[in-house]
């Protein structure tokens, strides 16, 4: 039902967006309530399957450019679209199935503490009416992945920050969304673990999943050749353009 | 797809989402049996503020028939004009018994009047010293139980004073009327003291919820971040709402049970004084209409609390 719903509202859309684009930003601006000014005027383009990083110094919209993409603020000026979807005209009923299309890795976490490891991660196959084996199944899958199989029953307040932000990874790849946006995943980790996790980014594009991950770790990006937006005082400065993939 | 397979995949459907309601439904009650001290006060704050009204509309209730049982067939006393000999007097009984209005008709001649007035007036001495009997004859007509309403009664009586025979129809309605516009009062009363405390009760569970909202705001939010829609958010405190109400309509059932219960013996007594028989119960379709209306006020009044709040849990 989810999927007949999306389908509808993107080909309303799709003449106007190119095909293989994913993520497209047209002159984006967002501006608090407040007036504090969190993106101007950006543009770029996303291809489905692609892997790109987004850089900046602390305060340059990197957070408000991912938070546009998963709807949780709309832009104040100009265009987003995902998968053809103009974000800016989806209807108030329709958020919800767009963010179960986009996983979101948040930089503070944003994990359940009265919740165990397991609940928390499941969190987004209950949302979305799943089985219970289903559920269960998926879980483990994704907890396997991150390596955290075994604390599926602790609470996240006992578990180190680098193993909290490996279940918000998992919380967010759990439903196989085909999008996947990551806000400093490696904020908290050392830098074999930071290569690990980027490893198994790497694992999830590979498969299909478009990612696009803020980091300010340049060492880490450099080691990786993937495409880098670069924002400063939230305006786009640079970016690579789409890289060779590995 | 094949029509069977098409209704297999809807009845598959439909009981999944019966099965979500039922663990949403069930785990909403483990919630509130896991603090069942604050939920025990709610509880019965909503239970006393749903017995009042409730206890109050099966006394009014209760009353009315009572009242309707022996107001409903008001005697009139009908005076004939002093020509009318006994043939005419009893020809007329007699035609009167046949009328669909009239359950019984007791003749009195002018002899047993003034024997009666003598006997109950005390003015009998008066009347030895009058050389004829000043009285009429007079009937006494028991109207039916189907002219119950003052109205009807009235427009029996217009008939009969527009008869030649009839000197004056007199019909002791007065304190017939004043008891239905009495009960009039009491029903209007009870509606508006009813209105008021369900709005209490919506706002104690439209409270209550909000609190609940509160103390969740985590979950409500990341639950939205996640791609939550409104209908998954607001499910579990809807039936919230809807346990506190049912248990509510239960307590209050209880309480009007045991008041009444209470009452039974004065009233009792009262019935017996106009050799009526007036019993006061609370059956199991009250139980039914009490639970159901709580459970149904205190879903709506969650919905009204959490409607207000998800706009601001909404993540920004
Ligand atoms: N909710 C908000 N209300 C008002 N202003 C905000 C809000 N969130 C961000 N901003 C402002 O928008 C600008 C961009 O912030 P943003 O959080 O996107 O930066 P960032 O690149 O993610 O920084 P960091 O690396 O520190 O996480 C900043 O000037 C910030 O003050
Ligand atoms: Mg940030």
């Amino acid at each position: 039902m989810r999927r007949s719903s999306s389908q509808r509202c993107s080909s309303a859309d799709r003449s106007t967006a190119s095909l293989s684009a994913v993520i497209e930003f047209e002159h984006a601006s967002k501006r608090y309530p407040g007036g504090r000014e969190g993106l101007i005027d950006v543009s770029f383009r996303i291809a489905a399957g692609e892997m790109a990083f987004l850089t900046g110094h602390s305060g340059a919209g990197k957070s408000t450019l991912l938070r546009l993409i998963a709807l949780l603020e709309r832009c104040s000026r100009g265009q987003v679209r995902v998968n053809g979807r103009n974000l800016a005209r989806l209807p108030r009923r329709l958020v919800a199935a767009h963010r179960r299309e986009v996983g979101m890795i948040f930089q503070d976490h944003r994990l359940l503490h009265d919740r165990t490891v397991f609940d928390n991660v499941a969190l987004p196959l209950v949302v979305a009416g799943l089985r219970h084996k289903e559920v269960q199944r998926r879980v483990r899958a994704a907890l396997d992945k991150v390596g955290l199989l075994k604390k599926d029953k602790a609470l996240p307040i006992t578990l180190s920050g680098g193993e909290q932000q490996r279940v918000g990874i998992a919380r967010a790849v759990v439903s196989r969304p085909p999008v996947v946006l990551a806000d400093e995943p490696t904020g908290n980790l050392d830098p074999e673990l930071s290569l690990e996790i980027m490893r198994l980014f790497e694992q999830f594009n590979q498969v299909g999943v478009t990612l696009l991950i803020a980091t300010h770790d340049i060492s880490l990006i450099s080691t990786l050749r993937h495409r880098v937006l670069t924002l400063d005082h939230t305006r786009l400065a640079a970016d690579t353009g789409e890289r060779q993939r590995v | 797809m094949t029509l069977g397979r098409h209704l297999r995949a809807s009845y598959q459907g439909a009981g999944t989402w019966v099965a979500r309601h039922a663990q949403v439904a069930l785990a909403s009650l483990g919630r509130l049996v896991r603090s069942p001290l604050s939920t025990l006060m709610t509880v019965c704050v909503i239970g006393i503020a749903l017995a009042f009204p409730a206890g109050l509309y099966l006394v009014v209730h209760h009353i009315q028939q009572f009242g309707s049982g022996f107001s409903g067939a008001p005697s009139v006393s009908v005076f004939l004009r002093s020509e009318v000999d006994a043939e005419q007097r009893s020809q007329l009984a007699a035609e009167l018994r046949q009328a669909v209005e009239v359950d019984g008709v007791q003749v009195l001649s002018p002899e047993q009047a003034l024997q009666e007035f003598r006997q109950f007036s005390g003015f009998g001495g008066a009347f030895d010293a009058l050389e004829e009997n000043p009285l009429p004859g007079v009937l006494i007509v028991e109207t039916a139980a189907s002219l119950a309403a003052p109205s009807r009664v009235e427009a029996f009586a217009e008939q009969l004073r527009s008869r030649a025979e009839v000197e004056l129809v007199q019909v002791d309605l007065q304190w017939v009327r004043r008891f239905h516009a009495i009960m009039d009062i009491a029903v209007r009363a009870v509606a508006v003291i009813g209105v008021l405390l369900g709005l209490a009760v919506l706002l104690i569970v439209g409270n209550t919820v909000r609190l609940e909202i509160e103390s969740r705001h985590a979950e409500i939010e990341v639950s939205k971040l996640v791609g939550a829609t409104d209908s998954f958010v607001r499910r579990p405190f809807l039936y919230g709402g809807f346990w506190y109400g049912l248990f509510g309509g239960l307590i209050a059932w209880v309480l009007v049970t045991l008041s009444l219960w209470a009452l039974a013996g004065p009233v009792q007594r009262l019935a017996g004084l106009y050799d009526s028989n007036l019993a006061f119960g609370t059956g199991p379709l009250i139980l039914l209409k009490l639970t159901l209306t709580g459970a149904l006020v205190g879903w709506g009044g969650s919905w009204l609390a959490v409607g207000r709040h998800l706009d601001r849990i909404e993540p920004r």
